[in-house]
């Protein structure tokens, strides 16, 4: 459609023609040579299975029982009255009943530990949408937020593109389980103060992605002294917290400002969205919860850019306010994600190759540096496309997550049946084998 | 919870004012919060007249919804679907969803242009859909030419976390506030002498708040404009369907499809269900460009604020049905034409005019010039409070649309039922007789001075919302 013209063709804005949206990355290489050749169970055994992507489809079951019996979910099914209002609906306050469904949720998969207050809640379209948002009250173009690796590469766009944010990277190491220290805080900090680089905050996912586990109570209480020593933000992303194996071992910055009275609470900032937990990456669902009056008013007024489907806040009002529902989900969730990670783990094992420790999340943490033929970057990313190429499975090699050690993987698990999970493990155990025998 | 932080602990952009919610337009609303009107709990209450809202063919869906349960996920009939549509966040969209947009867009500008579904981009809503296409067309610093009267919004959506500036294009009452060449020419030597880079120019077409369609001939002429300077071409056309008498709406996209000397490279559209169907709740936001480059970005882009999959598969259904669309676009145009008539009628009786050639739009650009004391803005304020609290009409003073003329007010007409539409306008028939007839200087009201209601600031935040505020939209129903 574009016209042939000889008028030099039209600039965008800088930010249009960055490749910060870092859709080249080999994170999303893969996802393409997934795209190309997917896999099926019938019509299309030996393509690609998509390892690479973190949804929850475990639990689907329980949403769909539930709707039908609950036919007021769906205003829109019906026409039912409220269906004005609900279409009218764009205040960004969002609807009520959802926000205290919400906070509801949020203090039942903390074991009612943590108390949320539903009007600090702040909705916004998808975690992708409250993570870009919130880096642009809490930073200046040019300012930075220290972000432990590895992390979601999601990130790099999310927090840099149209903001102008930068990510300075707290390095972690797999001698210590890849547990973020004070120590490797301060490094961060050194580095970007050298560079003038002004940074304004931590931003910590809790549990991990994509180590899949949650981070120490104690080290939490580090992070935090630390944020505060240096005045600056704190920002915990807890998507994952629903997916933790056992409610016990996830430790939320909630409870921590609670145990601490809310001292210097102003800094904080916890994202939640519930594209993981519930399984529903379509919907759009993300929020903030601030501690600070200023970043909720402010956050409240820019979510007009990306705001909650009333239709879906409705539906999700409904459901999530069915206490004894939520209950069920969350247990049943947990022992099914649980079960899921006991499986590719033993699997993993089965074929000589040993994860991370993990203990939430919709993906292992896989170690293949034996396997590289040389401990580099490109080591790994030939390992990966070999994986990707000869043995059909999509997964995300670590260099994506900015690890600093070369041959980790994620690998997703929970994004498919029990039946295709195996057929992915065999494939792995006979890659594995295959280059026993080679190197023989 | 006592806020500590110092404030230089947020952005530059966190700590501006460039959320808009100053301005007047938000002040009425906030009076309207405070006061609202129900024709049982309180009568005497404020009517909004200041929401641009389409409230006016519910019934309609309301209808096709009951008898096309399979479009909700949520019905045993459509609870097959779940699981598909609760997982696909594809940025490109569903493909139904945006077949069934070009489809309906089409059919809204009387199938004269075909509209090509690979090149929809979802947005939250046109609100983002505007800030996403300053993202992508212009670096911070960098202008946008907007025609005045210009909808308040756009100081926020194009400029609060772009950087991006606007520069108004001056219109006059003289001419029935048309886009002259002239005006286009001067905002852009304004903008050279002071140094600024202008990227693109912005057009509302309807007109927010005239209620006008821009003619062949300007369309022709701004296609020309943009073509010479090389810059962008952004037309909003979410008041399409809101046309409800002749001349036919007229489409950048006819213009351009017949102008071959037009580099479509320039050309993209902004568009919305909010004011066409009445879903603003929804979120549908959508920008088409006949640039490649700007397609892709935008996509990338859509990521912050997809419109949630739920209601892209109940859209894709509902505008598929073309029975249903043919009839909800006449049925809504019977209804608004019908609207307007009575309203203006009864703003006649009162020796009220509005703007004639107005056609679209979901109000009515008022004028009250006749009723100021001088011809100034501080005027036009004072007559403002004064049919904010003494006539309790929510309408909307011409300053807060950048109108370089003081007098002229948009006052939104389809947001509510028969019964409020006749309060109000009794109420304004008996303001400007009592006028009329009063020989008497006016009383000092009490509160000529600041609007600012005190309450503790948790409150401050409800009334803040430029939205429908909490825990009732403005909708007002007649309950039985």
């Amino acid at each position: 459609m574009a016209m042939e013209n000889e008028l030099p063709s039209v600039v965008l804005s800088k930010v249009a023609v960055s490749e910060t949206h870092g859709e080249d990355s080999p994170y999303f290489a893969g996802w393409k040579a997934y795209d190309e050749n997917p896999y099926d169970e019938s019509s299309n055994p030996s393509g690609v299975i998509q390892m690479g992507l973190a949804e929850n489809q475990v639990s689907f079951d329980m949403l769909e029982d539930y709707l039908g019996q609950h036919s007021e979910a769906s205003i829109w099914g019906k026409g039912s009255p409220g269906f004005r209002e609900n279409a009218l609906f764009q205040d960004y306050h969002g609807l009520k009943s959802f926000r205290q469904a919400m906070a509801g949720f949020m203090e039942q998969i903390r074991g009612g530990r943590a108390k949320f207050d539903p009007d600090r809640l702040v909705l916004t379209a998808g975690a992708t949408a409250a993570n870009e948002l919130l880096t642009f009250i809490l930073a200046n173009p040019g300012d930075a937020l220290l972000v432990p690796t590895p992390y979601y590469p999601g990130f790099d766009r999310d927090l840099r593109w149209r903001t102008g944010a930068k990510i300075v990277p707290v390095h972690t190491e797999s001698s210590n389980n890849f547990q973020v220290t004070t120590q490797a805080l301060e490094d961060a900090y050194e580095r970007a103060v050298a560079m003038n680089i002004n940074v304004r905050g931590v931003l910590l996912t809790n549990p991990s992605n994509p180590l899949g586990a949650t981070i120490h109570r104690s080290v939490l209480e580090d992070i935090l002294d630390f944020s505060t020593r240096k005045n600056i933000h704190l920002v915990s992303d807890e998507i994952y917290s629903g997916s933790t194996f056992y409610s016990s071992e996830f430790t939320s910055i909630a409870e921590i400002l609670e145990a601490r009275g809310y001292k210097d609470s102003e800094r904080v900032h916890i994202v939640y969205s519930l594209s993981k937990d519930l399984g529903l990456p379509g919907f759009r669902v993300g929020t903030i919860y601030s501690y600070n009056d200023k970043v909720v008013t402010t956050a409240r007024r820019m979510s007009s850019f990306t705001l909650i489907s009333s239709q879906t806040q409705h539906l999700l009002a409904s459901m999530l306010s069915d206490k004894k529902f939520t209950e069920s989900y969350i247990k049943t969730n947990r022992e099914r994600l649980r079960k899921r990670y006991e499986m590719i783990i033993q699997g993993l094992r089965n074929a000589g190759i040993e994860c991370s420790k993990g203990n939430a999340g919709l993906f292992c943490w896989m170690n293949l540096s034996p396997l590289l033929e040389t401990r580099t970057r490109e080591g790994e990313v030939a390992l990966w496309k070999s994986i990707l190429h000869e043995v059909k499975l999509n997964i995300s090699p670590g260099s994506s997550c900015h690890c600093s050690e070369p041959g980790w993987f994620r690998v997703c698990f929970a994004n498919m049946s029990e039946e295709t999970l195996e057929v992915a493990l065999k494939r792995i155990h006979n890659f594995m084998e295959q280059r026993k025998t080679a190197s023989v | 919870m006592v806020f500590k932080l110092n404030n230089h602990l947020l952005s530059r952009i966190a700590s501006s004012n460039g959320h808009g919610e100053d301005s007047p337009y938000f002040e009425g609303w906030k009076a309207y919060d405070s006061n609202p009107h129900h024709p049982m709990e309180n009568p005497n209450g404020i009517i909004q007249m200041g929401l641009a809202e389409n409230q006016l063919s519910f019934d309609l869906i309301q209808d096709w919804l009951k008898n096309n349960p399979k479009a909700s996920i949520c019905t045993p009939e459509g609870v097959n679907e779940f699981r598909e549509i609760a997982i696909f966040q594809d940025y490109h969209g569903l493909p139904e969803f945006r077949n069934a947009v070009a489809k309906f867009m089409a059919k809204v500008r009387g199938n004269k242009v075909t509209f090509d579904p690979d090149r929809v981009v979802m947005n939250g809503g046109a609100t983002g859909a505007h800030e996403t296409i300053a993202f992508c067309l212009a670096d911070p610093g960098e202008a946008f030419l907007v025609p005045t009267p210009y909808y308040p919004g756009f100081d926020r959506d194009l400029r609060w976390r772009t950087g991006v500036k606007l520069i108004p294009v001056d219109s006059e009452s003289s001419n029935n506030f048309k886009v002259t060449r002239e005006a286009l020419e001067n905002a852009y030597e304004m903008a050279k002498l002071n140094n600024i880079k202008v990227k693109g120019l912005l057009i509302t077409n309807p007109s927010n708040p005239l209620g006008t369609m821009l003619d062949r001939e300007t369309l022709r002429s701004i296609v020309r404009f943009i073509n010479e300077k090389n810059i962008h071409l952004v037309c909003d056309e979410i008041y399409a369907a809101t046309v409800f008498s002749q001349p036919e709406f007229i489409s950048i996209a006819e213009i351009v499809q017949e102008d071959i000397e037009c580099n479509l490279n320039l050309v993209h559209i902004v568009y919305s269900l909010s004011k066409d169907m009445g879903f603003p709740g929804l979120r549908v936001g959508i920008i088409y460009s006949y640039n490649d480059a700007v397609v892709s970005c935008a996509r990338k882009m859509s990521s912050f604020g997809l419109v949630s999959s739920q209601t892209q598969y109940m859209i894709a259904s509902m505008l598929s049905d073309d029975e249903f669309v043919g009839k909800f676009i006449r049925e809504s145009k019977t209804r608004m034409a019908a609207r307007h008539r009575v309203f203006t009628d009864g703003l006649a009786q009162a020796s009220i005019k509005c703007l004639e050639t107005s056609n679209a739009g979901l109000f009515l650009w008022m004028d009250l010039r006749g009723l100021l004391k001088e011809k100034t803005f501080e005027a036009e304020m004072a007559l403002w409070r004064v049919i904010i609290h003494e006539v309790k009409l929510n309408v909307s003073p011409g300053c807060s649309f950048h109108c370089t003329e003081p007098g002229w007010f948009r006052v939104c007409i389809a947001n509510m039922d028969d019964q409020t539409m006749e309060v109000a306008l009794s109420r304004i028939r008996t303001f400007v007789n009592k006028d009329v007839d009063t020989k008497k200087p006016k009383r000092t009201l009490r509160w000529q001075g600041s609007l600012k209601l005190s309450s503790p600031r948790i409150y401050d935040d409800f009334i803040n919302s430029p939205h429908s505020p909490l825990p009732q939209s403005p909708l007002v129903l007649a309950r039985n």
